[in-house]
């Protein structure tokens, strides 16, 4: 049986993928996100984030602390259409 | 890492699919002396951002032939380029909600299928047959192709780049062009901050930005960015096929492969402008028109939204080849939201332009001259 370790769990992304697409020339957590998917699921990045992280920093050389993080896009969590859709008080302040 | 080259042949400007399509077709058609400038990562522009779908239903002769031609390129790409694309052709649906959109959408067809499309145009029941969860409620007609379809954006641009590589070709990231230099009439260099690239072409692919590097040239390059949203939930089971399209409610809506669904819609009232920020305004307002056009997604969560920039010209079709009175300025720009579906037959066009002098499509009505008369042909089937 195969070993491995599952890095980004929503998305199913393995830490040998991980690895390598940063040694295909993926060296920030923006290409390897768009490529792979990690970071797309339902935490969106919140688990595999500082991971995929210490992996760039491992194999490039680049501190965790000046890599690029990936835009941070609402909702904070995920929230169902039909709330999205709802009517509600808020509406005016966001408008 | 070796540094950028310091010559080049051609030099395209900018990393999205339209720039790595045309530095892979110069290099399939045997100029491998090209270097590709791109300011961030690939793909990190409009490409990146865009919904992936790819269509051949447009109002306008030149759009639905070219959007034709890129069609039968993506059904080829994925060997082509020895890389996944994630291509499907679960088709476009589009709904039409008032007698001008009828009208409109049967004039359409009747061009589209003059030109050998397979497209239909439904009665409600009939697009309801096509889409079961569809509310058909105040749509009068549709119209369904089934060979249009969707691919990945990242995949397909990335894709590029590596068989573009293989083939001689240099690709730069974190690259920014600061000036063009011109002597003569003519293209001489594309100066970056990495460096100076003495070039005998040059390609502007820079889509949201492609006026700004037309300044350096001192060209007037009509290409405006306007922010178009997009929100995608969680993946689910297969639900339907098709992209589906209401220009009325200016929106679309579209199951990726993957399971998740992906809806965008622009505001007509927002100005010009580069912000990319997120709203709430957007998630609310397309919720709104899916929960009802789609009811059964009203419990499937919402899990990312972004914002991306569509690069309109005044007649929503793309200006595409070279300017009167400077040798080896190219453009393939202005492509208002719909680059990356005809980027395949963009690339091909752009590289017989610049290796043989002539394209196997007309591109002569694509030419920014066309700005300089009275719009005739604008473009009706933008979402």
């Amino acid at each position: 049986m195969e070993s491995v370790t599952i890095i980004c769990r929503c998305e199913d992304v393995t830490e040998d993928e991980v690895r390598a697409a940063i040694r295909e020339g993926l060296t920030s957590l923006d290409e390897i996100k768009r490529i792979l998917r990690c970071g797309m699921g339902h935490c969106q990045g919140r688990t595999c984030g500082r991971l995929i992280a210490r992996i760039i920093s491992q194999e490039t050389g680049v501190p965790a602390s000046e890599q690029e993080w990936t835009t941070f896009r609402p909702p904070t969590r995920p929230v169902p259409m039909g709330v999205l859709a709802a009517p509600g008080e808020r509406d005016d302040a966001h408008a | 890492m070796t540094p950028m080259r310091d010559t080049a042949e051609v030099v395209v400007i900018g990393g999205g699919v339209v720039g790595c399509a045309v530095a892979y077709n110069l290099a399939k058609l045997g100029l491998t002396d090209v270097v590709v400038v791109e300011k961030g990562y690939l793909a990190c522009g409009a490409t990146g951002r865009c919904g992936g779908g790819i269509r051949q239903q447009w109002s306008t002769l030149p759009n639905t032939r070219m959007a034709m031609a890129s069609v039968r390129l993506f059904e080829g790409l994925e060997e082509e380029l020895g890389y996944p694309t994630e291509y499907t052709q679960g088709g476009y649906l589009i709904l039409a909600y008032t007698e001008d959109e009828v009208a409109q959408y049967r004039q359409n067809v009747a061009m589209q299928r003059g030109l050998g499309l397979d497209v239909r145009f439904l009665t409600p029941a009939q697009a309801h047959d096509v889409v079961p969860c569809l509310n058909t409620a105040g749509v009068l007609a549709a119209t369904h192709c089934p060979t249009d379809g969707k691919g990945n954006p990242f995949l397909i641009t990335r894709g590029y780049a590596l068989a573009a590589e293989r083939l001689g070709a240099e690709v730069n990231l974190h690259t920014t062009v600061t000036d063009i230099e011109v002597a003569g009439g003519k293209v001489q260099a594309v100066v970056t901050d990495k460096g100076r690239i003495a070039t005998r072409w040059v390609v502007n692919a820079a889509g949201g930005h492609a006026a700004a590097i037309g300044v350096l040239v001192g060209l007037d390059v009509p290409v405006k960015p306007y922010r178009h949203e997009i929100l995608v939930t969680e993946p689910i089971e297969p639900l339907f096929d098709p992209l589906i399209i209401s220009f009325y409610h200016g929106t679309y809506i579209v199951q990726e492969p993957h399971g998740s669904i992906l809806m965008g819609q622009g505001n007509p009232d927002e100005p010009s402008s580069y912000n990319l920020r997120s709203g709430l305004p957007f998630a609310r307002s397309i919720t709104r028109k899916m929960v009802w056009l789609i009811p059964c997604l009203k419990d499937v969560k919402v899990v990312r939204q972004w914002a991306g920039l569509y690069a309109m010209t005044p007649d929503a079709q793309p200006i595409l080849g070279p300017v009167d009175d400077l040798e080896g300025y190219v453009q393939a720009v202005g492509f208002s939201g719909h680059g990356f579906m005809v980027a395949p037959i963009t690339g091909q066009l752009v590289a017989e332009f610049i290796v043989r002098g002539e394209t196997s499509l007309p591109i002569d009505g694509l030419s920014m001259g066309r700005f300089a008369g009275e719009l005739v042909h604008r473009e009706a089937s933008v979402v």
